[in-house]
């Protein structure tokens, strides 16, 4: 791996001042010389495509929300309002790509296709992992935060070296931008120009620390230090996000290098369900946030295109309820894993000693089973 | 050990970092998946030039030259594993692993498990150990017990060039993740290193056998263990020494059946008594070999203190007399260079073990 050591680019972070906006508030289209030509083939059925993927998103996070309410779920870190950051940029992979993201990221796992039966283990604690990574392009979701940056930055420099066109996406949020390991990502990701993507969903808090706990300037300006050239963009904005990444992607794809998104956008739900927003934020600015809700501003741009709004919402509302309907099943009838569970895959060659204890741990039950 | 001369075709003579060279060399040319990654690999060959020539001979492409970061080592090498190659990462000095604590126990260790056995983690962290280099601080430490404490990982070491030379290899070549501690203090000892021989990452090996107490001993301290014994034959007192090898998996069962015969069982290593390898392994052995110790286990190892400047490190390094001494408390016997006589103490009232 030959290493460059590009310069840093202030002039390359662009949306500093206002974040890159294709869809108004209203629906309306918005000139963005820098995203136009990345959206030409998006009509009125890409557009419903996305528009379903989101709704299909919402409806599975507050689904999961209310099982997690109702017992059948530990634990559940919403992404309400994130929809557009992740629906945008999943739509915009290739078969090939591979995903690093954290454990906020259930809109890419769906939309890569985890099994909604695994992927309900995770928050139930019956697994750690709810899908197979290598199934899916999509490593195991990452709560250490900041972690998975490394791994996605390690994987492009893999797949250049293996001369494949392919991409890794690497998702964090506002917070993650402080651990050391992000820093280290960009320099690596710089240093050997791996086709790697960041892509930073500024959802403003950190749990209760809002994102000026983490950083005095724009999280975008950060990636520039480094080399890596950047885009603040609406994270509310499906299309815009949509183009973004698909321009990191094919500057990635062609030999250009990492980019980094910072998708600007609002975690409208607590941070998980333990959580109690009311402590750290005020009404006003949650609503502030409603206003650019992504999926009203998609269903505002169909009308707009003369689309049967009616027909396009009942479609997507069987959509999201199937899901809905299947992931609750699988929460519901999801089968614990067993004791013996504990003693698997610890090792690719079974350690003689941890066998030992599956013997004595075996006995044990039985003896408790015998006495039953 | 005095170096002997080459028996055979099959063998050559080398220093213990030229045997970790040819295990790099064979094993990037036998597996184009194999890449070592690590601070001044390359151009440099290395602080202790343990990579030399390994750039020139196969491109910076497969001996990268990695920024000066050990998290992004470790965790930019767990995002190759996913693309199955078999990443030979250099931690520079034992002293300077810590940043990469989190890739390593919770992220390498975990993965597979985490994934339900869908990922895996081949890959294998190289870390110079030990002290005896009379530098300065963080270049001596001993981090070993804080890896073998972690499910997941396998950790070894090498007493020899031979042993360090096979040992390398079949942890690169094991689809686990291995932790490889080298004994830098070692690094310019020779040896007979035989190519052909790639060992296990399981076992023990009884080094030198003998029927009156068992040493048992891993990297720096075999050596160590081996001359106590030469010296300890003059008084005619016979000690098995076990070359531990794997710090996890211990081999516990080699050290039983040696202390069935021996019924007396020392420990030596650099690192601190605490929660350490000798902790677990005299519990092992108290728990399945309890009837056949004639005497208290005795442990010689660093003190339960930072590694001290190395100025003074002789003194906190286990020494073959530190080493005779606790022979001759386990045996109850007179210590013919201290004129103490063991017979009459219980081990509870001798306060020089590094353990008390």
């Amino acid at each position: 791996m030959s290493i460059t050591v590009p310069a840093p680019r202030p002039e390359l972070a662009v949306g500093l001042d206002c974040p890159l906006r294709v869809l108004d508030l209203d629906g309306s289209r918005l000139p963005e010389p820098l995203l136009d030509g990345h959206l030409g083939d998006i009509d009125e059925h890409a557009l419903t495509n996305l528009y379903v993927d989101m709704v299909r998103v919402r409806r599975l996070d507050v689904e999961a929300f209310a099982l997690t309410r109702q017992g059948h779920l530990v634990l559940w870190p919403p992404l309400l309002g994130q929809e557009a950051a992740q629906v945008g940029p999943a739509r915009a992979l290739g078969d090939d790509d591979w995903v690093f993201g954290s454990y906020r990221e259930h809109g890419f796992a769906l939309l890569r296709g985890a099994d909604m039966g695994e992927f309900a283990r995770i928050w139930k604690a019956y697994a750690h992992s709810g899908w197979d990574p290598q199934e899916i392009k999509m490593a195991p979701s990452q709560i250490i935060i900041g972690a998975q940056t490394l791994h996605g930055v390690g994987y492009a420099m893999a797949a250049k070296m293996d001369g494949a066109a392919e991409v890794a996406l690497t998702c964090f949020g506002d917070g993650a931008t402080s651990e050391g390991d992000v820093s280290e990502a960009m320099v690596w990701a710089s240093a050997f120009q791996a086709p790697v993507v960041f892509l930073c969903q500024n959802n403003q808090y950190a749990i209760s620390e809002p994102v000026a706990v983490q950083s005095g300037v724009p999280l975008a300006l950060r990636p520039t230090g480094f080399g890596i050239p950047s885009m603040r963009v609406d994270g509310n904005d499906v299309l815009a996000m949509h183009a973004a990444a698909r321009i990191a992607f094919e500057r990635a794809r062609s030999g250009g290098g990492p980019t980094f998104i910072e998708a600007v956008t609002y975690r409208r739900g607590p941070h998980t369900t333990t959580d109690d927003p009311k402590r750290y934020r005020d009404k006003a600015e949650e609503e502030q946030w409603l206003a650019k809700d992504p999926i009203d501003r998609v269903e505002r741009a169909l009308e707009r295109m003369g689309a049967n709004m009616e027909a396009v919402r009942a479609e997507a509302k069987i959509r999201a309820d199937q899901l809905a309907k299947e992931f609750r099943a699988a929460a519901e009838h999801a089968v614990p894993p067993t004791a013996e569970a504990i003693f698997d895959h610890v090792y690719a060659q079974p350690s003689p000693r941890l066998e030992r204890q599956r013997l004595e741990h075996r006995a044990f039950t039985s003896s408790i089973e015998a006495k039953a | 050990m005095t170096p002997q001369t080459a028996q055979n075709a099959n063998t050559e003579t080398l220093t213990l970092a030229k045997a970790v060279n040819a295990a790099l060399a064979d094993s990037l040319e036998g597996d184009d998946r194999v890449l070592l990654m690590g601070e001044d690999i390359g151009k440099l060959g290395g602080v202790f030039r343990v990579t030399d020539g390994l750039q020139d001979r196969f491109g910076p492409q497969r001996v990268i030259d990695s920024p000066l970061a050990e998290s992004a080592i470790i965790g930019t090498a767990i995002g190759m594993s996913y693309r199955g190659f078999r990443v030979v990462a250099e931690i520079q000095f034992d002293g300077f692993i810590y940043p990469a604590f989190d890739q390593i126990v919770a992220q390498v260790a975990k993965l597979r498990y985490r994934s339900q056995g869908r990922v895996s983690m081949p890959l294998t962290i190289r870390v110079p150990f030990g002290g005896a280099i009379g530098s300065v601080e963080h270049h001596s430490e001993s981090p070993e017990s804080y890896f073998a404490h972690t499910a997941g990982l396998r950790v070894v070491t090498a007493s020899t060039p031979q042993e360090a030379y096979s040992t390398l290899r079949a942890a690169i070549q094991s689809d686990d993740p291995v932790l490889f501690f080298e004994p830098k203090g070692k690094y310019y000892t020779k040896g007979e290193v035989d190519r052909s021989i790639v060992r296990d990452l399981e076992t023990a090996n009884v080094v030198a056998s003998g029927r009156d107490v068992t040493i048992a001993a891993y990297g720096p301290t075999v050596d160590t263990a081996l001359r106590a014994a030469i010296a300890a034959a003059d008084e005619g007192i016979e000690i098995e020494v076990i070359d531990l090898r794997s710090i996890s998996p211990l081999d516990v069962d080699t050290v039983v059946e040696s202390v069935r015969r021996t019924g007396r069982l020392i420990v030596t290593h650099e690192a601190p008594a605490e929660s350490s390898v000798s902790s677990e392994l005299i519990a092992s052995v108290a728990e399945r070999a309890f009837q056949h110790l004639e005497a208290a286990p005795e442990r010689v190892t660093g003190y339960d203190s930072p590694y001290p400047p190395s100025a003074v490190e002789h003194d906190y390094l286990p020494s073959i007399d530190r080493l005779l001494d606790a022979v001759d408390r386990t045996l109850g016997r007179r210590n013919s260079r201290t004129g103490l006589d063991y017979s009459a103490v219980t081990p509870a009232t001798v306060t020089t073990g590094a353990a008390r």
